[in-house]
């Protein structure tokens, strides 16, 4: 198990500094100055090259990719160009939202679409199934940004339940904070949850395939013993494999309904800084959930050693 | 393909409902080449947001097009792109893990952390870093889609041929003196051929997704082409005025990604070997 | 039962009794469609910073009023010299900033020096050019010297680059503003919303909301539900796409009002063929301004044939110059041999510029053009097109006030060139007779309209969307601000 670790390890570490690489090489060939963005159309060439200077942007190079992966390792993620804050601290704050979000899209959904893999499962090619399996279907099919606003005009304009959108801070309490994410929590669960369902049932059913599975049900146990112990467990390693894609999807990948519900969340910040030319509020982002994913992935493997002891050798 | 497999492709429900939609799909999209109700580069404001009517089925756009013919050629330019853009996932990715597969080692090695550095990247964030680079368009939508898919195969193949390898069949060509290649191309592929082609009705399904959010954002095929997800951006502000512009190319996009999701059910079922047994 | 009937009718009676007892609504929530990068407005030309800021905490000598009139602010009054070079100006005493200095001449000429120095980053530097000396003469007094006499000296006081900012908390305005305006900064949630509270000790007459926010709401798609689910009470800067859901609902105001934007195609004239007049007449005959408006602006902007602000008393109605007429459009560019013409418009992110430029590549197809349309963003937008002049044509609304005189400029973006051009401008700085300067105006307006270095399109409409109940907020839009002063709930 040591050795099993170290390796991973090392991977992870590599490939997050071919990551850096990519990013910053990225970044470098994106047109557009940002002093310039900053300034306006009658900005005098000397307040451009004061600027320039002020932001850092005329060093070599090589000098500003290693003062940014020194920064990186010690935790410190730069300056935004914008905003002219530390970036931890705007990533602080809209982790305020992604975070909460994307584990309560992520529960939502696991709450939803297990129950529903087992219960389609165990009832193969039964009404149930091609009905809730149907729907599945559906739900994968409809583009969740258009979900989202179908969402808003139901919800917020014409029942007036809920906020159309924004987000008050935890500051402002935290019912009022929890029920701004109530709409984008379900917009983002329920395709997800769709995909789930559908990844549990035939996990499922492969398991149920199996051949050991079939031995035990000649042996005499019985068909509900039989998915519950033996079944689920073996087709919880594909569903975790997806739950944690999902999860690193939640995170960042949400630009869409953020932007329909005109949340601060992570996925904005980045769509904005590549904007607004925000270079080192890319970098540095995109940076912390490339970091994320590997370690999400690390864990998902890890947890893998640990149901399934053969997965080490692979 | 067996012919009990053959049998099976007509009994299953899921194949044949996804292979209708998939065609009507396609032909509407081929349909629009040749004809269409109106010229969608032409542009009548004084005939906007009309409600459908005998002269637009389907009503006219805020600008005065007629939404018909622009869920038609929307139908094309969709379909190209993801066609395109999964063509370069699969081109690229099973030739690597095909290889990865036969190689092993270092190359496997290689080819898997690979896949993992694009994965570790958010696919959208990604996509329209790209296109800001590269300026929006249908062609780098096609490249941001298509670099997603290239990882997706290449696992998909991997696997696939890693199962066949150590079959006797293959140990047999080996002892023949068969290079790696030409086995990879003659014995492993057409094993896994049915698994790859599960694949890209699922990834094809996907990049319609994927070219709807990122056309919705800006970032697909320009104006004058008309695309699905850019008539949904224009449709968002006037959803209590003028719903038909949403209604239209929403579902045109729903119903081709549950098609070809049906087609790659149906699919698996029919070609997938355990369930034959079953 | 008949007791806890008893109990609410005297509950609800005392209820609507003490009803007048409760005042007005004193907070209010506003809907900006940019969120500003930082919120001192001399350090950058975001209008999204003088959105928030301007007039509400940051205040100048002089600001500008709803009409584009110049209003006296920390100045209280002013006199001029006869050579039109010197201004003494008298400040108002006992203005006191958000954290507790005082206000005097000291910080007057801190700021306008800090905004002229040469390492200054003043987006908008070139306001301060003409000024050669600041003198404090005493606390209350400031006297100006200019290089030159310059006709718009109080105006460009107004502007939220000009305002006064204390040295104590110059560096630090950008996190955490401070000035001497009815408003103090509260909070900023970046990416969601900005805070004001009024502030106790302002000098001048107190404002009637006691709180305001202003919440980021990107995308006109998010503004509508915002607007129509109450979550936000006004809009001052609706994108005009919206508005045909709110129109007709008789909860909301749907006030239209006039900008200084003048939308125009510009053509990159000195690059052939857009250097030939025929080719720039044959597209301004191309396009009809009527669909342009009608469809990039919800039929909301006013037509305008040259770059001039139709509510200036100065605007001369030029639209006539060039009538929609795809057919004299053909035959000029087949005698101008441009046939087939490939042109590429390159499109700001704004909706003006990328619903115009649909319509308006429809109708360049149609008179045997090839346009293709570049949406870009404005980082792009300022590297490529107004920097580097790469770029055939490109849609963009000009908002700064009565700025004929970019046509005059050597090396601006449209490579526009003609001397006598030049010296209408030349003459128009130097004239002071009123009547002088609106016949200048006048025949600059004229030469542009028959030149055509750029088609004139309309004058970009502000449209406001607000609660009924609600009033005090500006109609028109001299400036792109939102002035809260005399903002306040009618019930």
């Amino acid at each position: 198990m040591g050795a099993f670790l170290a390796r991973r390890l090392l991977v992870a570490l590599l490939t997050l500094l071919l990551a850096s690489l990519v990013v910053f090489a990225v970044l470098e060939v994106l047109p557009g100055d940002p002093a310039r963005l900053m300034l306006g159309m009658n900005a005098s060439p000397e307040a451009l090259a004061a600027l320039r200077e002020q932001m850092g942007l005329e060093q070599p190079l090589l000098t500003r990719y290693l003062a940014w992966t020194s920064g990186l390792l010690s935790f410190d993620l730069g300056r935004s160009y914008t905003y002219s804050v530390p970036v931890s601290a705007l990533v602080l704050e809209r982790l305020s939202v992604s975070l909460p979000l994307a584990l309560a899209s992520l529960t939502l959904s696991t709450l939803i679409a297990i129950p529903v893999g087992i219960f389609a499962a165990s009832r193969r090619g039964a009404t149930g199934d091609t009905l809730s399996m149907g729907l599945a279907q559906v739900g994968v099919a409809i583009p969740n940004f258009w979900f989202a606003l179908l969402l808003v005009y139901l919800f917020a304009v014409w029942l007036r339940w809920v906020p159309a959108g924004g987000f008050p801070g935890w500051g402002a309490g935290v019912w009022p904070a929890m029920k701004a994410l109530i709409l984008p929590t379900l917009a983002l669960a329920l395709p997800q949850a769709a995909i789930l369902a559908r990844v549990t049932r035939a996990a499922l059913i492969d398991a149920l395939d199996q051949d050991y599975i079939r031995t035990a049900r000649a042996k005499g146990v019985s068909r509900s013993s039989v998915l519950w112990r033996h079944a689920l467990r073996n087709a919880m390693i594909p569903v975790a494999t997806i739950m944690g894609l999902q999860f690193a999807f939640l995170l960042a990948g949400t630009v869409v309904v953020e932007n329909v519900f005109y949340l601060p969340g992570l996925g904005r910040l980045i769509f904005q800084a590549i904007t607004q030319r925000d270079l080192i509020v890319v970098e540095s982002v995109v940076m912390l959930l490339v970091a994320s994913v590997i370690l999400i992935n690390l864990l998902v493997d890890l947890s893998y050693a640990l149901i399934d002891p053969r997965q080490r050798v692979a | 393909m067996s012919a009990s497999a053959l049998a099976r492709l007509e009994l299953n429900r899921s194949l044949t409902i996804g292979f209708a939609i998939t065609s009507i799909m396609l032909a509407t999209a081929l349909l629009s080449f040749l004809w269409t109700p109106y010229d969608v580069t032409k542009l009548v404001v004084a005939d906007r947001t009309q409600a459908p009517s005998l002269a637009h089925l389907f009503g006219t756009d805020h600008l005065g097009r007629d939404i018909l013919s622009m869920v038609m050629v929307g139908a094309r330019n969709s379909i190209a792109v993801a066609l395109v853009a999964v063509g370069i996932g699969a081109g690229l990715g099973v030739p690597l893990g095909l290889w990865a597969a036969a190689k092993g080692g270092w190359v496997d090695e290689v080819i898997a952390r690979g896949s993992d550095l694009v994965f570790a990247f958010p696919a959208l964030l990604s996509a329209i870093m790209i296109t800001a680079i590269l300026g929006p368009g249908a062609v780098n939508a096609i490249i941001a889609i298509g670099i997603f898919n290239i990882p997706v195969f290449a696992r998909v193949a991997r696997a696939g041929a890693l199962s066949i390898w150590p079959r006797e069949f293959i140990l047999a060509a080996r002892a023949a003196g068969k290079g790696l290649a030409r086995i990879s191309l003659e014995h492993v592929l057409p094993n896994i051929f049915s698994l790859i082609l599960v694949q890209l009705s699922i990834q094809f399904a996907l990049a319609i997704l994927a070219e709807a959010a990122l056309s919705y954002l800006g970032l697909g095929a320009q104006p004058p082409l008309p695309s699905w997800g850019r008539m949904l951006f224009d449709a968002q502000t006037r959803m209590a005025v003028a719903p038909w512009m949403a209604i239209f190319p929403g579902t045109a996009i729903a119903l081709t990604v549950l098609g070809l999701n049906l087609l790659g059910d149906g699919l698996n079922d029919a070609l997938d070997p355990r369930r034959r047994r079953a | 039962m008949r007791k806890w009937k008893l109990g609410l009718g005297v509950a609800m009676l005392a209820l609507s009794v003490s009803m007048p007892a409760f005042a007005a609504r004193t907070d209010l929530v506003l809907g900006v469609i940019l969120e500003p990068p930082h919120l001192d407005p001399t350090a950058g030309a975001a209008a999204a910073i003088d959105e928030i800021v301007y007039a509400n905490v940051f205040e100048g000598l002089t600001r500008i009023g709803e009409n584009g009139d110049v209003l006296p602010d920390l100045a209280e009054r002013w006199t001029i010299s006869d050579d039109g070079k010197v201004y003494t100006f008298k400040l108002r005493t006992g203005v006191k900033f958000h954290d507790g200095t005082s206000f005097d001449a000291d910080d007057v000429k801190f700021s306008l020096d800090r905004a002229r120095a040469p390492d200054s980053t003043n987006a908008q530097k070139g306001l301060f050019a003409e000024i050669d000396t600041v003198n404090v003469v005493d606390p209350a007094t400031v006297k100006i010297t200019l290089k030159e006499p310059q006709g718009a000296f109080l105006y460009n006081l107004g502007w939220g680059d000009a305002v006064i900012v204390a040295p104590e908390s110059a560096a630090t305005n950008k996190e955490k503003p401070i000035g001497t305006g009815p408003f103090r900064f509260d909070s900023w949630a970046r990416g969601s919303s900005i805070k004001l509270v009024k502030s106790p000790d302002y000098w001048g007459e107190p404002v009637a909301l006691e709180r305001a926010e202003f919440r980021i709401v990107p995308d006109a798609a998010a503004a509508v539900p915002a607007i129509l689910s109450g979550d936000i009470q006004a809009y001052p800067f609706f994108p005009s796409d919206g508005v045909s859901q709110i129109e007709g609902d008789s909860r909301f105001k749907v006030v239209v009002g006039s900008t200084e934007g003048e939308t125009i195609l510009a053509m990159n004239n000195r690059k052939p063929p857009f250097d030939k007049l025929k080719v720039r007449q044959a597209i301004a005959y191309a396009i009809d301004r009527q669909s342009v408006i009608d469809g990039a602006s919800s039929g909301l902007g006013t037509p305008i044939g040259s770059h001039f602000a139709p509510h200036n008393p100065a605007y001369l109605d030029l639209t006539g110059v060039y009538p929609h007429d795809p057919e004299k459009a053909r035959a000029l560019i087949k005698e101008a041999g441009a046939e087939g013409l490939k042109l590429t418009i390159k499109l700001p992110p704004t909706q003006y510029a990328r619903l115009g430029g649909e319509i308006i590549a429809s109708e360049l197809r149609e008179v045997g053009l090839d346009p293709e349309l570049v949406p870009i963003e404005w980082a792009e937008w300022l590297s490529q097109v107004f920097t580097d002049k790469n770029f055939d044509a490109t849609i963009v609304s000009h908002t700064e006030p009565n700025d004929i005189d970019i046509y005059a400029r050597k090396d601006y973006y449209f490579g526009y060139d003609n001397p006598a051009f030049d010296q209408i401008i030349a003459d128009l700085n130097t004239e002071n007779d009123e009547a002088k300067r609106k016949e200048l105006y006048g025949e600059a307006q004229k030469i542009l309209a028959q030149d055509v270095p750029a088609a004139y399109l309309f004058e970009l409409p502000k449209v406001g969307v607000w609660d009924a109940k609600l009033e005090g907020l500006w109609q028109n839009a001299p400036i792109q601000a939102n002035d809260l002063t005399k903002v306040r709930w009618t019930d």
